[in-house]
């Protein structure tokens, strides 16, 4: 859904979205890296089930909530990204009695 | 725990500003900032991204030196990537969380310098991936240098919509489209705000940007009305009264709106802005908030712009050194002068903005039942209707009854909707719905983070 421009920001950090490496500009956050790996969703609501992919990119909306590094509902828009890290949808509730 | 004469939370204009003014008066000063980087959301990611020639203009150079100019001001206890999540305004206590963990500092002041959030735009379809904020592709751009692939198409107004359209071409991608919802007349009842001599230079500013978008071949819709993204799984299309176009991405902005999340928790004063339909906490001259030990400074009390910020956070510090006994009131009131002189002029064009910009009802109160308002625990217009029919008499008991505000967000994204919602079917001003009271942690925080917290000192 976006775009990197590598000849102003050639520097880049490897990280994991779903699994899949990306290469993503150092600096940018996690949300960043899922907008940039072009998922089609990046969260099913817990409510409807209904895809969401990061609305405000500024800490406000929650929609970017995400599994990082293991460790869910983090705002990914507030985590810079680092070497290695591991970014993954959440889809829909976690039910009592399954694996988080 | 460490003690200091003044915490800042966050790092932009205002809370730089005020961190170099009160550091440079002898104050120790602890920053906090969500954010790897100072800068706040105006100059986000500016220490990185200053030489893109896509961000060129105030950013790279006004942004630039007030970052470079914190960072090398000694006694500033700066600390990034740190959230506060609780803040017990009586004993000047701050709850953080921080990339190594939680912690808790004590200061004898705090200023709040949380800024501004954009205007929630409830339209239908606003949720469907592929539509999104413009702050939030400004930011993909700052932080990332990124821009939108496919079709783009930003509605809504303000001066951002300017902005973003121009940088966005810079960097090589120019929006196909812009609807702009500026309503017919808007500008004549602007005009009569005056303020524009004054305010020349942001004027002209505007009108460049305005210039430089309209000539990268952005073509733009005015007085748009009914708004609406559509699309399967995904945003395709946006339509409006009268037209229809493909999209990509789209972009929603109308305004930002003081970020009032931590001072509406600590209970603060409040009052609702007519001129920028909004609830602002309740200041004197100096920032100073109904709490003793509270200020705020910038956008989050009341939205003037990174120039005012800087000003007023230059003030809160000096009124802090003042209370410190570090300033007599004399030389306070001396020192203050050139700096509200300054607010002043950054103030200028200000009402002219307001109400060229005021969003229209529509914005505030979605007409259609079926556009969801809150967004996390997907609350539609019409079930606020119809709570608001059955006694809720404010965003409060609208949170009781349906879960809205009750999210992860935490009513940062409704809370304005539904209050308005109510007020609507009420047949009351909003100022009488009232607003939503939050409540901490401000943010998530793990039950470790929270285990983690130093015991309690013995007093």
């Amino acid at each position: 859904m976006f775009a990197t421009r590598p000849e102003f920001r050639p520097a880049t950090v490897e990280v994991l979205v779903d699994g899949q490496p990306l290469s993503v500009p150092e600096g940018a956050s996690a949300a960043a890296a899922l907008l940039l790996a072009g998922l089609a969703a990046s969260r099913e609501t817990p409510v409807s089930g209904a895809p969401r992919l990061p609305y405000c990119m500024m800490g406000v909306c929650f929609d970017c909530l995400a599994e990082i590094d293991g460790v869910a509902n983090r705002q990914a828009c507030m985590v810079t990204v680092r070497p290695g890290m591991r970014i993954a949808p959440q889809c829909g509730a976690r039910l009592a009695g399954t694996a988080a | 725990m460490k003690e200091f004469d003044l915490a800042i939370v966050g790092a932009g204009p205002a809370g730089m500003s005020a961190a170099l003014e009160a550091a440079g008066l002898g104050l120790s000063v602890l920053v906090l900032d969500e954010q790897p980087a100072p800068g706040g959301q105006i100059f986000r990611g500016v220490e990185r991204a200053a030489g893109d020639p896509a961000l060129a203009g105030e950013y790279a150079v006004a942004g630039a030196l007030l970052a470079r100019r914190f960072r090398a001001m000694p006694n500033i206890d700066y600390r990034p990537e740190t959230t506060v999540w609780h803040i017990d305004a009586e004993a000047g206590l701050l709850s953080l969380r921080g990339p190594r963990g939680g912690g808790m500092a004590r200061a004898a002041r705090i200023l709040l310098a949380t800024g501004a959030q954009e205007r929630p735009v409830p339209v239908p379809g606003w949720t469907l991936p592929g539509v999104m904020s413009a702050g939030a592709a400004q930011i993909m751009l700052k932080q990332a240098g990124a821009v939108p692939e496919g079709r783009l198409v930003l509605a809504g107004q303000g001066p951002l919509m300017w902005l973003l359209a121009a940088q966005l071409a810079r960097a090589g991608k120019p929006p196909a489209l812009l609807l702009e919802t500026t309503p017919r007349g808007a500008l004549r009842r602007a005009l009569a705000r005056g303020g524009l001599w004054r305010g020349r230079a942001m004027l002209a500013k505007g009108a460049a940007l305005l210039w430089e978008a309209r000539r990268s071949g952005m073509k733009v819709v005015s007085g748009v009305r009914g708004l609406r993204a559509e699309g399967e799984g995904r945003v395709r299309r946006v339509a409006w009264e009268g037209g229809a176009t493909e999209c990509g991405v789209l972009l929603l902005h109308e305004g930002v709106i003081p970020s009032t999340h931590v001072s509406r928790a600590l209970g603060l004063e409040h009052e609702w802005d007519e001129a920028q339909l909004c609830w602002r906490p309740v200041l004197d001259g100096w920032g100073a908030s109904s709490a003793p030990r509270i200020a705020i400074a910038g956008d989050g009390g009341g939205i003037g712009g990174w120039q005012a910020a800087v000003e007023a956070g230059a003030l809160a510090a000096l009124d802090a050194a003042h209370r410190a006994g570090r300033l007599d009131a004399a030389a306070r009131d001396r020192r203050a002068a050139p700096h509200r002189a300054a607010l002043g002029a950054a103030l200028a064009l200000r009402p002219f903005l307001d109400a060229l910009h005021a969003p229209s009802p529509a914005v505030l109160a979605p007409p259609e039942d079926a556009t969801l308002v809150c967004r996390c625990e997907e609350v539609t217009a019409g079930q606020v209707r119809q709570a608001a029919r059955l006694g809720a008499t404010g965003p409060n008991q609208v949170k009781a009854y349906l879960r809205a505000g009750m999210g992860p967000c935490q009513g940062r994204m409704c809370g304005a909707t539904v209050a308005a919602l109510v007020a609507e079917t009420r047949g009351i001003p909003v100022r009488e719905a009232g607003v939503l009271r939050p409540r901490a942690p401000y943010k998530p925080i793990t039950v470790g983070e929270l285990a983690d917290l130093p015991e309690e000192e013995p007093a």
